[in-house]
């Protein structure tokens, strides 16, 4: 069974920077089926309110030890950061479709793009694992906000940041950068650009993608209740009708989706 | 030494009989695909699917859910791939789970749908028993047939003669009187009512001044709404023959007692699914249990046995 509801021990949940948070929990079940781009639903506490689980990318996989990293927003992902280690966590994971990443051949370093707005970094540090140093783009509004540079560059990766002030690297949307880079010299023919982040943003990845015509993966956030495919509550516009983001995404091919 | 008793949980509703009385609400459980991984469905007393159109419906415009202080809203506007197809594709693999399946149908546009999906689905062997929702809040219709005793009377008392099927009514908690219109299904013919559907309700995005669900309003489930289904299943005991299959918030084996005591013959585990893929199957073992604690050999040592405060 790939998709279990378990009780897993959280060793740590720590604040990163400002309101994002760090949490790690141990679950051989979790590491041996998770694969980049999927996510866990977590009960935060055992009381009715919050009522339904919270959504969270799995953010790292380290032998049996999972690491997620949040922003608290609201009342559930404030509980969330209340939980202590040695605590269970009720989650129900890996769930959804991950990135595509099987390519026929080896990617060349800086092959393939990266872009990620604020938490959308989550999912994309476990991604850039498997997908030989990707170039990485990542935009939010100011320079305390940038995540995970140190976690892209420990893995090779090549980076460039904007920030809407201009606190930190270009000044202006990270989208903006896209355009740029993809105009500029460089043939990306070859690329696939995985992105994550705000809506606003991944429909402004997905048209940039369609005017170069270049294959572009989004994962999407949706409003979810059950996380596991059941309620159609969660369901985004694509060209073959509503689709489900919990089961048949949370990533999907820009090209299917109806902006 | 003491015999260890085994309550009997068997139920029945007309000639049916059910195995035990917990089953899962319509639109909470998918196809009942989405729960292989997490419970052994044949432990189940029925299943009931999502509800079923004439023809296929893709639904409401997203956001289709939002969160409410224990509860929440929805407004799926019942997405689903129409009887034909469901026939076709669905039916099957239900059928083999070994579950009594129940179908929930609803009509679009006019009463005389019903007669055209009664009547389809009276052919199949699969189907244990038939559903009338007719008390979804999310057509976006002014009134529901479940608003008006007399339409429900009239729409069941038509069906009732399509089929030999067991016909469950499902009702609105929107009404003035929830047991005059549980009395008019009987009357009809109904072989039992389930409730509640879902309280109409909406929330708003005060910053963006719209509201939170794409379709402005929706219907709101989970334990706030319980207390509300428990008084509607406790009225409707006292007016009615028929079995209730009650439910409404129920979350654990505490909040399913309480339907039971109310006047439930079976109960059904709706939004508690999302938070907790095993609560039915929880449930049950928690409800052999109390009987076992209470030495209740069976059901109707529960069914309706409140006492009032003085007992
Ligand atoms: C597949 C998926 C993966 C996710 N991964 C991460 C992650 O790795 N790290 C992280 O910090 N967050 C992630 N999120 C978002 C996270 O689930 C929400 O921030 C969280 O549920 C908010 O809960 P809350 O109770 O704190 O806030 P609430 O009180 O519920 O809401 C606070 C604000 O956030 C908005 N909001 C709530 N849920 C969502 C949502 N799902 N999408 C968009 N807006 C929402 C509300 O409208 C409100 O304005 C992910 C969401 C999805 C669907
Ligand atoms: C997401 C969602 C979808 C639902 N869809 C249907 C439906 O298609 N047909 C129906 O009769 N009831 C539907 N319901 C109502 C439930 O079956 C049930 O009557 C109601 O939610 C109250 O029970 P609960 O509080 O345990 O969820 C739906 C409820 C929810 C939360
Ligand atoms: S959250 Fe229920 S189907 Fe996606």
């Amino acid at each position: 069974m790939e998709t279990t509801r378990l009780q897993a021990r959280i060793i740590s949940n720590k604040r990163l920077t400002g309101n994002y948070w760090n949490l790690e929990f141990s679950s051989s079940q979790i590491a041996r089926y998770a694969r980049p781009g999927q996510f866990v639903n977590i009960r935060v506490n055992q009381g009715t309110d919050p009522l339904l689980r919270r959504p969270i990318s799995i953010h790292a996989v380290k032998g049996s030890k999972i690491k997620l990293i949040y922003e608290v927003v609201g009342k559930g992902t404030l509980a969330l950061s209340e939980r202590k280690p040695q605590e269970t966590l009720d989650l129900i994971g890996p769930l959804g479709k991950g990135f595509n990443y099987q390519l026929p051949v080896k990617p060349q370093p800086g092959q393939n793009i990266f872009i990620a707005g604020g938490m959308g970094v989550a999912p994309l540090v476990y991604l850039a694992e498997k997908l030989n140093k990707p170039l990485v783009l990542i935009g939010a509004r100011t320079k305390k906000q940038i995540l995970c540079a140190d976690e892209f560059r420990s893995l090779g990766c090549t980076l460039q940041l904007a920030t809407d002030d201009g606190s930190l690297g270009f000044t202006g949307k990270v989208t903006d950068l896209l355009e740029n880079i993809l105009t500029s010299t460089i043939d990306y023919r070859l690329s696939t650009i995985y992105a994550c982040g705000p809506h606003p943003m991944l429909r402004a990845v997905s048209l940039i993608a369609l005017k170069h015509n270049i294959n572009a993966q989004v994962s999407l956030e949706g409003h979810m209740a059950c996380g596991t495919g059941a309620c159609l509550g969660c369901v985004v516009e694509t060209i073959s009708g509503y689709k489900r983001v919990c089961k048949d995404g949370p990533v999907f091919s820009s090209r299917e989706l109806i902006w | 030494m003491v015999k260890k008793m085994k309550p009997d949980l068997s139920v029945r509703i007309g000639k049916l009989v059910f195995k035990n009385p917990v089953m899962v609400a319509s639109g909470t459980f998918g196809y009942a695909e989405e729960f292989k991984d997490f419970i052994d469905l044949k432990k189940l007393g029925a299943i009931v699917t999502k509800t079923i159109t004439l023809k296929p419906r893709p639904g409401n415009v997203p956001p289709r859910t939002c969160e409410t202080p224990s509860g929440m809203l929805n407004s799926i506007g019942l997405e689903n791939p129409g009887i034909d197809k469901f026939i076709k594709e669905k039916l099957l693999p239900l059928g083999k789970l070994h579950v009594p399946i129940i179908v929930s149908i609803a009509a679009e546009d006019s009463p005389q749908e019903f007669d055209i999906l009664v009547t389809k689905l009276d052919k199949a062997d699969a189907v244990y028993a038939i559903e009338l929702n007719i008390s979804c809040p999310n057509l976006l219709k002014d009134k529901l047939i479940s608003q008006d005793a007399q339409d429900t009377f009239a729409l069941v008392s038509r069906v009732r003669k399509l089929t030999q099927k067991c016909l469950i009514t499902k009702l609105s908690p929107n009404v003035t009187s929830i047991s005059d219109i549980a009395l008019a299904a009987q009357n009809a013919g109904s072989d039992a009512v389930a409730l509640i559907n879902t309280l109409g309700g909406m929330c708003i995005d005060v910053n963006k001044r719209t509201p939170k669900l794409g379709p402005w309003a929706g219907g709101l489930s989970g334990p706030a709404i319980r207390p509300v289904a428990i008084k509607m299943v406790w009225e409707t005991y006292r007016k009615i023959r028929i079995p209730i299959i009650g439910m409404g918030g129920i979350i654990d084996t505490e909040s399913a007692l309480e339907f039971f005591l109310a006047g439930s013959r079976l109960i059904s585990v709706g939004t508690a699914n999302f938070i907790n893929p095993q609560a039915s199957v929880e449930i049950l073992a928690g409800l052999m249990q109390y009987m076992i604690d209470n030495k209740i050999s069976s059901l109707s040592g529960i069914t309706g046995r409140l006492k009032t405060c003085k007992d």
